[in-house]
């Protein structure tokens, strides 16, 4: 019906903190997921995944919020839709902004995701607001040490050769065990794939 | 009868003939926060098809009432509105169980944040953050503040509208929605680059209607303001 139509996204703007990220800022008020999604009985290999917001001049955004959304590690979506369930009380869901850290990185602690289906390497999806950009953008985060199954996967393969880069998280050993790395680059030759999914 | 554009997988489609773009000039933090390269088309499978879930356990009892929930010693500063709507599907088909949460600007144009500066006054039983969860029928209602309108650097004599910022998931992540709700008769409107980034056809469905109905005899202006957000063209499959 032409009656219905989708309503326009706007701008999540400079003061969605004390709303949307409360815990991690320091308001009074609860928080429905923040950094750490990992619990006592999550199963699977902790990861945290590290990452900045560079603008087009390169420099760190300091009031962008990130979500992630990911399979547990067994590559099941704790979701009506995915009949496998998850045996956990894994969510899956993650959201930071990144105000607070020094470096204004996000920092997720988690599991790496299974891979969700035959065929798919395992990703992790991830959605980008901020103050100056008006509609939200999807983009996903692969995983540098699955080479393989990356080189197959539909969705990385559908993206030209010489972008598919922004799109991998580098494994390293840190501080926080296994890392990966990953920073978002709003502009620039190193312009982050984002989905029009 | 027009239906939304489908993709194979029976999910509606971003249409970008209702949302703003990505760079949009006039509001100047877009030109280096935009990206400039075409989205990539991506065919919605399973990691798309799901989201998270938020249900009324994830609700304080007070979440939904902002002229309360802030409360310190009296009454908040403002004038009391309501805001009520539902959350609909293209279809027109609501959305239950789904979580709004919103923040706003208390009546004097001051948010809580720390990084705002504006010189008015914070109000010490105002919070300005608040959280609902649809009923069955995709029907939500908050109490709150009118908010205030505030100026900001964009360009001279910048000043945003009366606003409300509402954040809301649907059935999966694919109908993820952050935008602004309006008030109608703002002349701030015209004005204001924010607001005026999203294409002219789709503006009004960002802009409440004044309800008698919703109004409360002796308490509160009502307000009301549907979403709509993507959604599946068919009930999805029960796990």
């Amino acid at each position: 019906m032409a009656d219905f139509k989708q309503t326009p996204s706007q701008t999540v703007g400079p003061y969605f903190a004390y709303g949307l990220t409360a815990k991690q800022y320091g308001y009074p008020q609860t928080s429905i997921a923040e950094g750490v999604l990992v619990g006592d009985d999550t199963e699977g290999e902790r990861i945290t995944l590290i990452g900045r917001v560079l603008d087009g001049e390169g420099k760190p955004v300091s009031d962008a919020m990130v979500e992630i959304w990911q399979a547990d590690a067994q590559g099941r979506y704790t979701h009506p839709a995915d009949p496998r369930g998850s045996n956990s009380t894994f969510v899956g869901f993650g959201r930071l902004g990144t105000g607070t850290d020094p470096q204004n990185r996000f920092m997720f602690q988690t599991v790496k995701p299974g891979a969700v289906a035959e065929g798919q390497a395992p990703h992790i999806t991830l959605i980008l607001f901020m103050r100056g950009l008006l509609t939200h953008l999807y983009t996903r985060v692969y995983f540098s040490d699955e080479a393989e199954a990356n080189a197959s996967d539909p969705v990385l393969t559908a993206v030209p050769a010489d972008r598919r880069g922004t799109l991998i998280a580098a494994r390293e050993a840190g501080a926080n065990g296994v890392e990966y790395r990953i920073d978002i680059h709003m502009q620039g030759p190193d312009e982050t794939v984002f989905f029009d999914a | 009868m027009s239906s939304p554009e489908s993709s194979a997988s029976g999910y509606t489609k971003r249409d970008w003939g209702s949302h703003p773009p990505l760079i949009h000039p006039d509001y100047k933090s877009t030109v280096l926060r935009g990206p400039t390269k075409p989205l990539i088309p991506l065919q919605p499978g399973l990691t798309e098809m799901t989201g998270p879930v938020y249900g009324h356990e994830a609700l304080a009892p007070l979440d939904a009432d902002l002229t309360r929930n802030g409360v310190r010693n009296g009454e908040p500063v403002g004038e009391r509105i309501i805001i009520t709507g539902r959350v609909l599907d293209e279809l027109g088909r609501g959305v239950p169980n789904t979580l709004i949460e919103i923040w706003q600007a208390n009546a004097s144009g001051r948010y809580v944040h720390a990084a705002d500066q504006h010189a008015a006054a914070l109000d010490p039983n105002f919070f300005g953050g608040g959280r609902c969860v649809t009923d069955l029928d995709g029907r939500y209602k908050f109490y709150t503040i009118k908010p205030g309108a505030y100026p900001w650097p964009n360009h001279f004599n910048a000043w945003r509208p009366n606003h409300i910022h509402l954040s809301l998931f649907g059935t999966s992540f694919l109908s993820r929605l952050v935008t602004q709700l309006y008030f109608p008769g703002d002349p701030l409107l015209d004005l204001d680059p924010i607001f005026l980034g999203t294409p002219e056809a789709a503006r009004d469905r960002l802009v409440a209607k004044f309800s008698i109905d919703a109004t409360e005899e002796g308490f509160a202006l009502g307000y009301a303001f549907d979403i709509v957000l993507r959604g599946p063209l068919s009930t999805p499959m029960e796990g």
